[in-house]
């Protein structure tokens, strides 16, 4: 083997394990983070949380609710996994210092080429249409107004590196003379080559070489941006929709606290004197709902991380509909910028969280917002995997009703009114039949 | 009404040894508001004609709890909700049908966990299970050939699916259902839902029941058929804004029904 050969496969190994590595870092970080919510018990119901993760992510069935957006997803999703194949054979191939080490296998390796570089001119397009649907047509979910600089560029990055990615994958093939000569498997590449036909071979081999390591590095390095990207939804879709809610839409949580709660005041065998349990008295009182990201649950968290940013939600959001400051995909981004704001904190002091005088509450999602919601579930139902931003909206509207007495003033007297006369508007209880005699 | 209806109350079972079939859940809105009290006595006018012993809880019933629950005050709720489970298994209710589908929702998927495990249909549930067993027949009537779209409430359809039940009622008056571009699943909310009944909306360019009423005007409806008492306040208040009260009427699914057969 000569030293050239050596010193690449010394190369490739490095890189992929500082890819891989740092990737491991991230994956670390981001279940620490994800483990700062409370725990909630998902053990139930486990068949149909398989078959929602089959259903939903696998099989893209709410994607497909969005016929456009949702066929040109799948053409990418598929794309995607099925391209990776290749990757594996480029993994092998620079580890061992081998050149398509698959294409022994015969005419199959031929099948499996061709059927790549279709998918990969099928993501292509689909890419540019993606590209010409947020950059020209500007369609309205993806302008809203917590669509700001960041986000934006993000999505364009990672649109970017797809059409570079892909057309790497493509300049590879059609400027691998062996490959090309093999003439089988090369369906859109011999379309390509003859674009580089009048270069000497040592050129090609050049423009090739340099096409595989971008390839493999870009793949990398898109591996890494995942954690500091909205993209986390190709990974977090999986355990997301897995984990999310097996309950009817309507049925939101009775908080456990509030009913031991109130089962000590329906009780009449109760002790009103009794002096708390040993040891009770140094344990802070549970926070009712949430001001801040722990105090919701890791699901919740999860739920911050899989967001794609799609805007389904919020387009789909009477409250938005109507001009209200509430958007649902916005309670989401929220979550995850606090989220890793604490994350980061916690990495600055040694592994524990120091006051930084900030909340998810009012430094992030303001009252005015929350108080928008109409609970209709539009938001979750539109998800295409399976974020409850409802949930989110809700446990903070605790948090401003029963620690801050906090609720809209007409609210007040609806609640008031409830507790007085068993129902939301003024009237007597002993009432409650007349209509019988109207 | 020129008689008076017949509601018999669960203590009036109670004190005759027995149980009906099933509770009529009123609700608040069904027992204060003007508009929502013409459904309850339509149901309940369908109740009889079908000769369904059903009883009421009368003064003994109390709000859900759902809006507050909805606003956050979980505590309020689950008072409420221990308070109305200890009348219903005093009673020992198994059946309850309501009108509303906010309660319909509360008592079917909330209470169970806190000890109150009913079986809980909505009335156009329960309308349809009456069809289908012969014991109530509907004819077109006056509503034959009408345009009619049906607003699903969120707390019907897309919270528990249920879809098809009100709009299997409206095809049996003969009438011409038609769908708004927005409907079961992405029905746009009225606007009344997580308290926002109790409260004036927050600054924004356009009411969102004048957003669900334009959405429905779009089909060129003779009646927008609803199925929760607070969605209806809504689209009437959206007609109302339309300036079209003279040419479209809101309508429950259960007047529809008694206005058929000219109960």
């Amino acid at each position: 083997m000569d030293y050239i050969k050596i010193a690449q496969i010394i190369a490739f190994t490095i890189a992929l394990i500082c890819g891989v590595g740092f990737f491991i870092g991230n994956v670390k970080k981001l279940m620490r983070n994800i483990k700062l919510g409370h725990d909630v018990d998902v053990s139930d119901n486990k068949s149909e949380r398989w078959r929602n993760m089959t259903m939903i992510a696998l099989g893209q069935s709410k994607m497909v609710k969005r016929p456009i957006a949702g066929f040109l997803h799948i053409v990418v999703y598929v794309g995607f996994i099925i391209i990776n194949i290749e990757v594996l054979e480029i993994i092998i191939d620079g580890l061992f210092g081998t050149h398509r080490i698959f294409s022994s296998i015969g005419s199959l390796y031929g099948v499996l080429i061709g059927s790549f570089e279709i998918l990969a001119v099928l993501v292509l397009v689909s890419v540019i249409v993606f590209w010409i649907r947020r950059n020209i047509i500007k369609i309205k979910r993806f302008w809203k107004s917590e669509m700001t600089a960041w986000p934006k560029n993000d999505a364009n990055y990672i649109l970017y590196f797809e059409m570079v990615l892909m057309t790497l994958f493509l300049v590879m093939n059609a400027t691998d003379i062996p490959f090309q000569n093999m003439d089988s498997g090369n369906v859109i590449s011999q379309f390509i080559a003859p674009w580089f036909s009048s270069l000497p071979e040592s050129t090609l081999h050049i423009i090739e070489r340099s096409a595989w390591w971008l390839h493999i590095l870009g793949i990398l390095v898109f591996l890494n941006y995942l954690y500091y990207s909205k993209h986390l939804h190709i990974l977090l879709a999986f355990p997301n929709t897995y984990y999310g809610s097996v309950k009817p839409k309507g049925q939101f949580n009775n908080l456990e606290a509030v009913t031991n709660e109130v089962k000590m005041m329906m009780d009449p065998n109760v002790d009103p004197f009794a002096a708390p349990p040993e040891g009770a008295e140094n344990v802070a009182p549970a926070k009712f709902g949430a001001s801040d990201v722990q105090d919701l649950n890791w699901v919740q968290l999860l739920n911050a991380y899989t967001c794609t940013e799609c805007g389904r939600c919020t387009s789909e959001c009477p409250a938005n509909l109507t001009g209200k400051k509430l958007s649902p995909r916005k309670i989401m981004m929220d979550t995850r910028d606090r989220l890793e704001e604490v994350g980061k904190n916690i990495d600055a002091n040694n592994g524990e969280f120091k006051d930084d005088g900030k909340q998810l509450l009012d430094d992030y999602i303001s009252r005015e917002e929350l108080w928008a919601c109409t609970s209709c579930n539009a938001c979750v139902e539109a998800c295409p995997v399976s974020i409850d931003p409802l949930s989110i909206i809700l446990d903070m509207r605790r948090y401003l009703v029963m620690e801050q007495s906090a609720a809209p003033v007409e609210l007040n007297n609806m609640m008031t009114n409830i507790e007085n006369n068993g129902a939301p508007w003024p009237y007597n209880q002993m009432d409650r039949l007349n209509w019988k005699n109207e | 009404m020129s008689e008076q209806l017949k509601v018999p109350t669960m203590a009036e079972f109670m004190a005759e040894g027995k149980k009906p079939e099933v509770l009529f859940w009123v609700g608040c809105a069904g027992s204060f508001d003007d508009r929502a009290k013409k459904i309850t006595k339509a149901f309940v006018n369908l109740l009889s004609k079908a000769n369904v012993e059903f009883a009421v809880l009368g003064t003994e019933e109390s709000c859900t709890g759902d809006p507050a629950k909805r606003a956050g005050n979980e505590f309020l709720f689950q008072m409420q909700a221990v308070t109305n489970i200890e009348v219903l298994n005093a009673y020992e209710v198994t059946k309850i049908v309501t009108t509303c589908p906010h309660c319909f929702n509360t008592l079917k998927n909330e209470y169970p966990e806190l000890g109150g495990n009913y079986e809980v249909l909505h009335h156009t549930q329960f309308l349809k299970s009456l069809l289908n067993d012969g014991r109530l027949t509907i004819e077109g009537g006056q509503f034959k050939g009408k345009r009619i779209t049906f607003h699903d409430p969120c707390y019907l359809g897309r919270a528990n699916n249920v879809y098809e039940a009100p709009r299997d009622l409206i095809k049996k008056l003969d009438a011409e259902l038609v769908e708004m571009k927005s409907c079961k699943s992405r029905g746009l909310c009225c606007g009344a839902g997580g308290a926002q009944m109790f409260k004036e909306p927050e600054k924004g360019n356009q009411d969102i029941n004048v957003e669900r009423t334009e959405q429905a005007l779009v089909t060129k409806p003779e009646i927008i058929a609803a199925g929760c008492p607070f969605c209806n306040t809504m689209m009437t208040d959206g007609i109302k804004a339309k300036e079209k009260e003279a040419s479209v009427q809101v309508m429950d699914i259960a007047e529809l029904i008694a206005n058929a057969e000219d109960l």
